[in-house]
């Protein structure tokens, strides 16, 4: 405790430049003119470019701060608020990783949108910071009720994102999952009221001690999960997803699948775990059932998609479903696992978004049949795809691999039959990543408008390369993430015993 | 012993708001037209005297042989209402002047009805309940149908005025009921009585009088016709201060007077609240006039109201003044957006007409969705909390039933909450929107900067504000 709160400025960071954007923007909109719009727009992109690298800069001198010994809370920052709730923030390895992610992805999202979003430029960058205010905010929490917060108000610059900048159906999908994500939002919210007039405090570490009857703790699992469920997704509360995603601009599909979904698999982790193990326990079959459901049931939907977007959609279900199997196996392998597979999914999906942006940018289509023989006109193109596909489908060596084989392990010690349907779902990805992998880049070109379009720039190009090296990178050195998670792991499992 | 300067300081507001009323009326008479232009002012310089009055001399206690009495709780409620009154007279002004009824009396008529409201605060007897009520009651019918040009104006006065003598009389009723089983009217005397059959069917008469007069389903359904037909102020007026005061009122005589048959009354109140909720949210999903569909919000928002009133006294009475307070002032900026949204020949009620009006008016549009959300009771604006507040105490007291119907009716009124966003940022502009005053701008941003975000900073100064108030009802 004391010292610079530096989890506060990291979280706040991107909300205070967001309002000096639009108090900049204010004071200098006098000329009117499409030009001036135009430029102004490129300064708040690049404005918002620098707050949130200056962001990533904050969480890597967090980062810095973290002690990997200690598994406990870390840089823990408290203030009074309301009544017993109060304003404290904290970090284990666990929601550092996730972090880190984050910051991580928003100055590559901002950079992706340079050539793609061309109308209300500055607002978009403002909601985008904001939204990484909310995102960062999720996992620096330590108060169930700031938590909560956090959690829900992300819905807000997601909603406008979507609904502004987005496809066709955007306002449908906007509704969509504004309401579905409410929902379940706000039967965690009873669950979230009842513990702390349970326990006298929303404090995680007090909460964390306290230990609720086992009915009680029933209900609660229920209601969290009915939230988390619905953000993670799991299968079948999943149906928001593919109309977010396929309405979404590029990069709000990224942040989506990157950081977004990655709430549920920490709710997860970070609530019905340790809080509510007796219920968790009780429930592990149920879990598994859905996780396997989520691997085949959506692997097989995946497969059948017309379009890329929602491919990668019904594939990020999927991979979800992993995480899921990993964080209910309850064994070290397991929960390290999800966790990975969390950090490793957000950085192959984003990329995969992007890498379907760039030819949406090009050819404004994301149906799989307008596309074939992109590799005899952008190969630089085609071998990032390529690796990324790998990802996806989980070939060694790379990170998707690491992730789904501990979460694999760790659910067949748990139950064999969960791991064998999960392993199906293996083979399913690779049958739709590489259908999707073929159709598109392999073949010979049929759609004429395809001849002359051009391979990737350096903007598309410095946007993906970083994510292509992280993805070799952790999977060749995957404790590069296990020594920071592993103490996290480790007392999330010991609280389950009961410790 | 009569004390005469404690007696004048414990009704001090009203004194003041009654003696700048016949002020008002005196000067009407001797300046005619010319004092049109200066009642707006006046009167709310007589209604944010009066709140300071009640912030800075509050003294609590008895007087006139206990007709009237004042305590933290209520007291807290009169300063609220009455700036926000002031606030709400003041921009009325412009609206007032263009629709050709710009006159003092309505500025007269907004200071009776605060004094109604002071009154019925202060009421420690039922005979000056009724008086209370009857003079805010009045007040309001009058400017309800203040257009008097206008059918729909007057139909508004007339419909509220026809039900409203309706439930005052179910009021009158129950209270000689209860007077003709306690033997008392006096609220301490009905309160230290014993239970009977006949006050119990007094009370349920009472609050089904009370209910009507703070829109509680089933007695709500005046109010979406009357905020729509009365001019726009005098709906931003409706929403505010007299729902802040009356809602006090409804829970301090709950308290006060019954709080021995709370086990009585409680499962009545819950089932108003749920209605409330329910109705007012699923009500307000089909409105395409701006003005109904803010009716119906207030609906829901006294449902949710009331849950901390059945949460009872020791839980509830905090939460509801956190929320009232909030709700007070967000519902008064919400009806200033409506105020400020004019085109060439009248005024913007058509949801659909505010489309794209972040293009044209950011600010104030960034402003209204803060206050959109914030009554939305979503995170992280001021709302969130009131309503948690209000959750948190039906929780306490072991209402989850009704914490549920709140769960269910808020996600079903952010489709419409949801929809006023998707109208102001998604959708293209359709049409030239006016100049509009400079009064009514600063009221909707000074409301969304109190409402949605100061409150989220110092909500715990205000919890903590609450709960001195709410000691003042007692043990």
């Amino acid at each position: 405790m004391g010292g610079f709160p530096i989890l506060s400025a990291l979280t706040f960071m991107p909300l205070v430049g967001a309002l000096l954007i639009m108090f900049v923007r204010a004071a200098t909109t006098g000329s009117r003119s499409a030009d001036a719009a135009a430029t102004s727009g490129r300064t708040a992109l690049l404005a918002g470019l620098v707050i949130s690298g200056a962001t990533f800069l904050a969480s890597l001198a967090a980062f810095s701060a973290f002690d990997y010994g200690n598994p406990g809370y870390q840089l823990v920052e408290q203030y009074p608020w309301y009544k017993t709730i109060s304003y404290k923030m904290g970090v284990d390895g666990l929601s550092l990783s996730l972090i880190l992610l984050t910051t991580f992805l928003t100055p590559i999202c901002l950079l992706a949108s340079w050539n793609s979003i061309h109308t209300r430029v500055t607002e978009y960058v403002v909601a985008f910071l904001v939204l990484e205010t909310f995102m960062l905010g999720v996992f620096t929490s330590m108060d169930l009720v700031l938590f909560y917060i956090f959690f829900e108000a992300g819905l807000i610059p997601m909603f406008l994102i979507i609904g502004i900048w987005g496809g066709k159906d955007k306002i449908y999908a906007a509704f969509k999952f504004f309401l579905y994500t409410l929902l379940g939002s706000l039967l965690m919210l009873v669950a979230v009221v009842y513990m702390y007039v349970a326990a006298g405090s929303s404090d995680f570490e007090v909460l964390e001690k306290f230990r609720f009857a086992p009915e009680v703790q029933t209900w609660l699992w229920l209601a969290f999960v009915a939230s988390f469920a619905v953000k993670l997704p799991m299968w079948p509360v999943h149906t928001w997803l593919p109309d977010a995603h396929v309405q979404a601009p590029t990069a709000g599909s990224v942040v989506l699948a990157g950081v977004l979904l990655k709430m549920g698999g920490y709710g997860f982790l970070r609530f019905s775990l340790p809080m509510f193990p007796d219920a968790s326990h009780l429930f592990q079959p149920f879990m598994f059932a859905l996780a396997v459901a989520a691997i085949i049931y959506t692997s097989l939907v995946a497969w059948r998609q017309t379009d890329m977007k929602k491919l990668i959609a019904y594939s990020s279900v999927a991979h979800m479903g992993f995480v899921t199997l990993g964080v209910f196996s309850f064994n070290e392998i397991g929960v390290q696992g999800a966790i990975f597979q969390m950090l490793s999914h957000g950085i192959i999906s984003g990329a995969l978004f992007l890498i379907v942006g760039v030819v949406y940018d090009r050819m404004h289509t994301r149906e799989i049949s307008a596309y074939g023989g992109l590799v005899h006109r952008m190969p630089i193109y085609a071998s990032l795809f390529m690796l990324f596909t790998m990802a996806n489908v989980g070939l060694p060596g790379t990170s998707g691999f690491i992730g789904e084989i501990l979460t694999m392990i760790g659910g067949f010690q748990a139950s064999t039959w969960a791991a064998a349907g999960a392993a199906l779902g293996v083979i399913f990805s690779a049958v739709y990543m590489l259908t999707l992998y073929r159709r598109t880049v392999f073949g010979q070109i049929t759609n004429p408008a395809l001849n002359d379009i051009k391979d990737m720039n350096w903007i598309e190009l410095v946007c993906i390369v970083p994510l292509a090296l992280l993805t070799l990178l952790f999977g060749v050195a995957p404790n590069l993430i296990f020594n920071m998670t592993e103490g996290s792991a480790l007392r999330i499992l010991s609280m389950m015993a009961g410790g | 012993m009569l004390n005469f300067t404690a007696m004048t300081l414990t009704i001090g507001p009203e004194l003041w708001l009654a003696a700048a009323g016949l002020l008002g009326v005196l000067l009407g008479a001797l300046m005619k037209d010319a004092f049109n232009g200066l009642a707006f002012k006046f009167g709310a310089l007589a209604l944010f005297g009066a709140a300071a009055i009640a912030a800075l001399f509050y003294a609590g206690g008895e007087a006139f042989n206990g007709l009237v009495r004042t305590n933290t709780f209520v007291n807290f409620a009169k300063i609220v209402a009455f700036a926000i009154g002031g606030f709400a007279l003041l921009m009325s002004e412009g609206f007032m002047k263009r629709q050709g009824t710009g006159r003092y009396e309505y500025a007269l008529l907004t200071i009776f009805a605060a004094l109604g409201m002071g009154v019925i605060l202060s009421a420690a007897d039922l005979m000056t309940l009724y008086m209370g009520v009857e003079t805010l009651s009045l007040s309001s019918y009058v400017l309800a149908a203040f257009h008097r040009d206008s059918a729909r104006s007057s139909e508004a006065g007339l419909k509220y005025f026809v039900l409203g003598a309706l439930a005052s009389g179910m009021l009158l009723y129950g209270a000689s009921l209860v007077y003709g089983f306690t033997g008392t009217t006096s609220f301490a005397g009905i309160a230290d009585a014993k239970l009977s059959t006949g006050m119990m069917f007094g009370m349920v008469l009472m609050i089904s009088g009370l209910a009507f007069k703070i829109s509680a389903a089933p007695m709500h359904v005046w109010t979406p016709d009357v905020y729509e037909g009365a001019p726009t102020p005098v709906g931003a007026f409706f929403s505010s201060a007299p729902k802040m005061a009356s809602i006090v009122v409804f829970a301090n005589v709950m308290f006060q007077v019954f709080g021995d048959a709370m086990e009585q009354w409680r499962l009545i109140i819950a089932i108003i609240a749920g209605l409330s909720m329910i109705i007012g949210s699923f009500g307000a999903l089909t409105q395409t006039n701006i003005k109904r569909l803010l009716g119906y919000s207030s609906i829901a928002n006294v449902g949710y109201a009331l849950v901390a009133v059945a949460a009872g006294q020791k839980l509830g009475a905090g939460p509801l003044l956190v929320f009232m307070t909030i709700y007070a002032i967000s519902s008064l900026g919400l009806f200033a957006g409506v105020l400020a949204m004019r085109r060439p020949g009248g005024m913007v009620e058509g949801i659909n007409e505010l489309g794209g009006l972040m293009r044209k008016r950011p600010w104030l549009t960034v402003a209204l969705s803060i206050l959109v959300w914030s009554v939305a009771g979503l995170p992280p604006f001021g709302g969130f909390f009131g309503k948690l507040a209000v959750f948190q105490a039906g929780i306490e007291a072991g209402l989850m039933p009704l914490a549920i119907i709140l769960v269910i009716a808020s996600v079903v009124s952010l489709g419409y909450y949801l929809r006023l966003i998707k109208i102001m940022w998604f959708d293209e502009p359709t049409e030239r929107f006016e100049a509009i005053d400079g009064s009514v701008t600063f009221v909707v941003l000074v409301s969304a900067l109190i409402a949605g975000i100061l409150f989220m900073f110092f909500i715990y100064q205000l919890g903590w504000w609450t709960d001195q108030a709410a000691l003042g009802l007692g043990s």
